[in-house]
């Protein structure tokens, strides 16, 4: 996965630029004037830090907890180590129920399993709902770019043509009528699907629930109308109480678009209820580790703290820059770039800890504050620790610390240096280009020195 | 080794267990889960069906007071005619027996189909800090009542109005006992923001959220 170089097409892709700096801080705006209605945020940041964190630290007995809540309300628990256990559990449960096609509301996981294709090469046709996962999936299954808005990078316009010529339609121009159009196209799937398969923003111990957000109204449909429903989600979901649901709601929406409450949440506990006129009958959990349980207890447990909002890459600037198709895997941005590495392997993805400016805009608006520079740097010493940068950097380095440890030569070298560079800037303040790192100058200019040593000016002063 | 023991197996060796200390975390998750300690709120005022209604309209929903439960029928027959949509409607078997045909409203009690236009339903209660229905599914209150149809009707008692979702919950408890299969959250019309992240009304779900509070029950 190479980040540089999906970065750099990212940056040349004029359309995609046009379509960032257009939503760029419109995210940004919507979250910031939730949050200042707010005079005790920041009191809910931390007591939303402090329910993950007991939740991580007593994983396990959550786990069980919940496993034990959910299977007394008539709900089967699956466990999943990976991604192929995942679809073998979703292909098994649908052989079970004669299931021919299943409508799906947002779930990351699948992504993650690579879901969707297991499924059709099994012969079940999958129908994304989503808005925006229907476009990528009618576009020949392409990749999301962000983790709750998955088309960020496409225009209106796109969407007109797609829509057009996928569903034989006649043009439409208005995203209102084209929502209607998805709409049509998608309810014929709702009532005719026999499975659902849906996410989980959240697991309720207490109760062995799901709860599930979502503005379109596409995650009820999938969780009410066909007789099967399964839901999937990381082993991490789990909070304790009700209570905790309340708290973490109120953190999530805000920080995500920056709604008091998204437009639908459900808590869903169990199957049908003799007598009941709807519901699916019969409801299966699927909790998957896919690289998490190995984090509990290690400095990166923090990150399993994240409720997948979104805010953390709505502020970056490197994400705001290239989109999120450059980071390469399921999920972009900053807590991408802590993610992927520990979810793929570190030596996979070796661009990703540097795919930030370390500036901390994400760790401020995390709603449960995870230290998401902290993470990044810490990934960053991975690397070097196990000898994975590049060859070149890692001999400079060593280079410059044999200098660095002989006082005397460290002295001479830099004084040599800043009159090197004074030369070179020719009177300017600046310098355009620097022939040993062309690339750095590319897209900035070096400040040039001032002529002498901090050592030397220091001993001038002491003198 | 099947998936179970072996996540759980990993988990529990991350975190050192013995039989004593997970002992210790059984008792620390009862103590969390009795406590059921609620986190830093919003204010929500004393005025609480002031509050929803600004809430509701805030995201959408239109709301309309009467004084008694027998003024329901003929407000909805008057809402739905000034939308220039036909007085048939799918209820909740919960709120049938109200005087429909009397206001020129035809009614089926039933579980909801594609093809219906208009759903009414009542609720368990609102919510004030956000404007929220909150759905409990049962018997008398299938789920897609409120879901299918372009226009939801929701009849709402301004007694059955609590502050927050943390008094929702107590209240399903001291009802309900257990959670019913699907307690849905509504709040407005559906919609998406998906398309350039301009948000229009009408996704999947309803257009129309209408709520009719009632002042007396
Ligand atoms: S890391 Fe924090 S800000 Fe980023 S998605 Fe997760 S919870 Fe949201």
């Amino acid at each position: 996965m190479d980040f540089k170089a999906r970065a750099q097409a990212s940056l040349a892709d004029a359309g995609l630029q046009s379509k960032l700096a257009s939503i760029k801080g419109k995210f940004v705006d919507m979250r910031a004037a939730a949050v200042r209605e707010l005079p005790n945020f920041e009191a809910m940041r931390e007591a939303g830090s402090g329910v993950r964190d007991a939740v991580l630290g007593d994983l396990d007995v959550w786990l069980e907890e919940f496993e034990r809540n959910a299977t007394a309300r008539g709900a089967t628990v699956l466990w999943a180590r990976d991604g192929a256990e995942i679809c073998r559990h979703v292909i098994e449960i649908a052989r079970r129920h004669g299931v021919t096609k299943a409508t799906k509301s947002k779930s990351m996981l699948s992504e993650e399993a690579d879901l969707n294709a297991a499924l059709t090469a099994a012969g079940i046709q999958p129908v994304e709902t989503d808005l925006g996962e229907y476009i990528l999936q009618i576009n020949d299954n392409e990749a999301p770019s962000h983790i709750i808005a998955p088309v960020m990078h496409k225009t209106k316009d796109e969407v007109s043509d797609l829509f057009a010529r996928v569903h034989q339609r006649p043009r439409k121009t208005e995203i209102t009528e084209m929502a209607r159009e998805a709409r049509e196209m998608l309810r014929a799937h709702f009532v005719s699907a026999q499975m659902g398969i849906s996410g989980g923003n959240f697991l309720i111990a207490e109760t062995g629930s799901a709860a599930l957000v979502t503005n379109e109204g596409n995650g009820r449909m999938v969780t009410t109308l066909p007789r099967v429903h399964v839901v999937i989600t990381g082993i991490e979901k789990v909070i304790p109480t009700l209570e905790d649901l309340c708290l973490l709601l109120r953190l999530l929406t805000r920080s995500a678009t920056g709604q008091t409450i998204s437009n639908y949440v459900s808590v869903l506990t169990g199957a049908r209820a003799a007598g009941e006129l709807d519901g699916p009958e019969h409801t299966y959990f699927i909790l998957v580790d896919n690289g998490r349980a190995g984090l509990v207890g290690t400095d990166f447990a923090l990150m399993l703290r994240c409720i997948r909002c979104g805010a953390c890459m709505n502020h970056c600037p490197v994400y705001q820059a290239v989109g999120g198709h450059a980071y390469g895997w399921v999920y972009p941005g900053p807590m991408g770039s802590v993610l992927t590495p520990l979810f793929v392997g570190i030596e996979k993805a070796l661009d990703l800890p540097y795919a930030n400016t370390l500036c901390n805009q994400c760790g401020v608006v995390c709603p449960v504050k995870i230290p998401l520079p902290e993470l990044l740097r810490k990934l960053r010493e991975r690397e070097v620790e196990r000898r994975l940068r590049p060859l070149a950097e890692r001999l400079a380095l060593k280079l410059w610390a044999w200098v660095a440890a002989r006082p005397a030569l460290y002295a001479a070298g830099t004084k040599l240096a800043v009159r090197y560079l004074r030369w070179l800037a020719r009177g300017r303040t600046t310098i355009p280009v620097l022939a040993a790192v062309p690339a750095w100058t590319e897209g900035r200019d070096f400040p040039a020195p001032e002529g002498r040593t901090f050592r030397e000016l220091y001993a001038e002063g002491r003198s | 080794m099947n998936a179970r023991e072996d996540i759980l197996g990993r988990i529990a060796a991350r975190l050192n267990r013995s039989p004593e200390n997970a002992a210790r975390a059984r008792e620390r998750i009862r103590e969390w889960i009795d406590a059921r300690r609620a986190g830093p709120r919003p204010e929500v005022g004393d005025d609480l069906a002031a509050n929803f209604v600004r809430r509701a309209c805030a995201l959408s929903s239109t709301v309309e007071t009467v004084g008694r439960l027998d003024e329901v029928p003929p407000a909805v027959a008057r809402y739905l005619a000034g939308i220039a949509v036909a007085p048939a409607a799918v209820c909740t078997p919960q709120v049938a027996e109200l005087a429909w045909a009397g206001a020129g409203v035809r009614v089926e009690a039933r579980a909801a189909r594609d093809e219906d236009l208009v759903g009414i339903t009542g609720c368990f209660c609102a919510i004030a800090d956000t404007g929220t229905l909150m759905l409990c599914s049962s018997r008398a209150s299938p789920a897609a009542v409120s879901l299918l149809p372009e226009t939801h009707v929701a009849i709402v008692p301004v007694s059955h109005i609590v502050p927050f979702m943390e008094e929702a919950w107590a209240l399903v408890r001291r009802e309900l006992g257990a959670l019913p299969r699907a307690v849905n959250f509504v709040s407005g019309p559906s919609r998406t923001g998906d398309i350039e992240q301009t948000i229009v009304l009408g996704a999947h779900g309803p257009y129309r959220v209408h709520i009719v509070l009632v002042r007396e029950v």
